[in-house]
């Protein structure tokens, strides 16, 4: 009985995730009358704008991982090293961006850096492409903090880094030699959840005027009746596809894992 | 002088004083074993030494140069871990290899080197395996090919064979000792297994509090403990309690017999306690050629090693052991009767 419940709950989801999906990709395929068409695909994406704005956001998200990567892993193992006490406070600090409002990381933005402020990052596109790759980080955070911490606790950092200390290494070929390639596999699932996060948002590049794939998607979906779903789908999949790979260097991750 | 110098060595945690006044010297190629039980602060020396904790006091020397305030990075020690801490992501060779490169050995170099590490550590086929593919014992050998390669100044073990098992940590101490030989490097090897450090060391520095309480050869630190500590921690041991009862004479009393001692008595005055110990193999069941003083008790209880057969003998207020060998035409004494246990006074050490 117990199972027949669950199994009713299990489908009732199905159907309450695939349904819309469904019915999205049914729609995004039915541009002719005669019958089913990819022509929405093919218009969307010969759309030079679509490809500008998709290759823009590829770049930001890009630079936002280097960024992620570059402060995160040296944090995350600086305070398991040195400051085991700072991980509450840390952990805590990594949460904040899921419960700020983005509009409220923008509007400090422009506040703080308008043409008329001591730095005006605004002036210029390159300056808010920097602005822009600076929020995404921060919009990042929880999830690349959080694959690097769990990747840390599978390796025993402190007795790494000691044996590589009285090896001779300095802090840099520690971090990069040792500590980096170990959690690797953690910091693939953090990019990848980055690059799904960050590929279709909406709210900074909109507020910064900046000509990304999110804002696109918004444009294109007020004014046309096929091509949005059609982009959606795409989306969709850019993001399931990002899933599908962290399951697989997770998967890769067993073989290289330490046996104790 | 000596090759590596620790003078007054002190470390405190918070309000825990670790390490109290702790100074050794160490000749060139000498092996050094720490010895004593967990929490004795072993480890912190050692760590003190390969400069991951910094001493509240006192100061190390390597080959007369004052190393105290240097990095782990700038002391050029080869570590092993109990935990072999070998990196992951490399295979056997590049783990060997990273000391000389990070280094900056050319790589024309480091390679008959990795060669030449994996030939002594009896892994040749192996320098291309990661760690994940190797066993326990094979992980810490290439564990100490490691921090050997460089040709570091000192080798620190912190209790390397803790954690294999029992055939293994054998085989595998009387190699490090034979390499150790044959490389002439100068190491402290950090255990609490007393078998461990009588078997392979030079000299034995026996730890307990954080200070060190004995730093003598295996032989010494066996037949002539100087501690009490050192006498109960060092093999089994027999602790009489007794009374002076003519310091002049060396006449102690053990219970209802008085034994005659040539051995100073450390001062005690008459009516003084003094405790004497006996290792289990210096005593016989009944007289014994060459066995001067006797205890008399009742047999409590009689154990069939094998080879050896251990008995307890109940002197009143004490129980010792004594060991005798088995043989075949004297069986073993009954638990309950009388017995006479003979041994050599000079065999008596007075303990402090
Ligand atoms: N980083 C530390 N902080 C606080 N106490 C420590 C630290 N390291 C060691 N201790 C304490 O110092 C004592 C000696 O430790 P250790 O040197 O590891 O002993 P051993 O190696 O002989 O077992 C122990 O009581 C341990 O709890
Ligand atoms: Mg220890």
């Amino acid at each position: 009985m117990t199972r027949f419940i669950a199994w009713t709950v299990f489908l009732f989801g199905c159907l309450f995730f695939v349904l819309p999906l469904l019915g999205l990709t049914e729609f995004s395929l039915s541009m002719r009358r005669e019958g089913y068409t990819f022509d929405a695909y093919r218009v969307v994406l010969a759309d030079p704008q679509f490809r500008a704005t998709f290759l823009y956001s590829v770049m930001a998200a890009v630079m936002t991982i280097i960024m992620g990567v570059l402060i995160v892993v040296p944090t995350a193992y600086w305070v398991r090293l040195k400051m085991p006490w700072l991980r509450p406070v840390v952990e805590f600090i990594t949460l904040l961006p899921l419960v700020i409002p983005a509009i409220v990381i923008v509007f400090g933005y422009i506040r703080l850096y308008n043409t008329s402020s001591v730095l005006p990052l605004m002036g210029s596109t390159a300056g808010t492409t920097v602005l822009l790759i600076c929020g995404f980080t921060v919009l990042a955070l929880p999830y690349m903090y959080r694959a690097v911490d769990t990747g840390m606790r599978t390796i025993d950092i402190k007795t790494l880094t000691e044996a590589a200390q009285s090896l001779g290494a300095g802090w840099f070929t520690i971090l990069f030699r040792i500590i980096l390639p170990n959690v690797l596999v953690a910091v693939l699932s953090g990019s990848f959840l980055t690059f799904a996060i960050v590929i279709g948002e909406f709210v900074f590049p909109a507020l910064l005027n900046l000509p990304a794939f999110g804002p696109y998607m918004q444009i294109v979906g007020a004014n046309k009746a096929y091509e949005p779903m059609a982009l959606a789908v795409i989306a969709f999949t850019i993001t399931w596809a990002c899933m599908g790979l962290i399951q697989l260097v997770t998967r890769f991750q067993k073989h290289t894992q330490v046996k104790r | 002088m000596a090759f590596l110098e620790l003078a007054g060595l002190k470390k405190s945690f918070g309000d825990l004083q670790v390490v109290n006044d702790f100074s050794l010297n160490v000749d060139q190629g000498e092996f050094i074993s720490f010895l004593g039980p967990s929490g004795c602060g072993k480890t912190t020396v050692l760590r003190m030494v390969a400069g991951f904790e910094e001493p509240s006091a006192g100061s190390i020397k390597v080959g007369g140069t004052e190393v105290t305030g240097l990095k782990p990075n700038e002391r050029d020690m080869g570590m092993v871990f109990q935990a072999y801490a070998l990196f992951p992501n490399m295979t056997v060779a590049q783990n060997i290899g990273f000391g000389l490169k990070v280094r900056g050995t050319p790589k024309a170099d480091i390679k008959p080197r990795v060669v030449e590490m994996l030939k002594i550590i009896q892994l040749e086929q192996l320098g291309d395996r990661y760690p994940y593919q190797l066993s326990g014992g094979q992980q810490q050998r290439v564990a100490l090919a490691r921090a050997l390669a460089p040709s570091p100044k000192l080798l620190l073990l912190d209790e390397p064979l803790s954690a294999l098992d029992a055939k293994v940590r054998v085989s595998l101490r009387d190699e490090i000792r034979s390499i150790q030989k044959r490389l002439g490097i100068t190491t402290i090897f950090v255990t609490h297994d007393q078998e461990e450090a009588l078997s392979i060391s030079d000299r034995i520095v026996v730890m307990h509090g954080g200070v060190a309480q004995q730093v003598a050869t295996p032989f010494e630190i066996y037949n002539r403990p100087s501690t009490k500590f050192v006498a109960n921690f060092v093999g089994t041991l027999n602790v009489l309690e007794g009374t002076v009862v003519d310091s002049a004479l060396g006449k102690v009393r053990v219970n209802n017999d008085e034994i005659s001692l040539k051995q100073s008595l450390n001062g005690a005055k008459n009516g003084d306690a003094v405790s004497l110990a006996l290792r289990p193999e210096a005593m016989a069941l009944g007289d014994y050629k060459g066995h001067d003083s006797e205890l008399h008790g009742k047999i409590a209880d009689v154990s069939f090693l094998g080879s050896v057969i251990r008995v307890r003998v109940n002197l009143g207020k004490e129980t010792i052991a004594l060991d005798t060998f088995n043989n075949s035409r004297t069986p073993p004494p009954n638990v309950g009767d009388n017995a006479k246990v003979t041994f050599t006074s000079n065999d008596l050490l007075v303990l402090q």
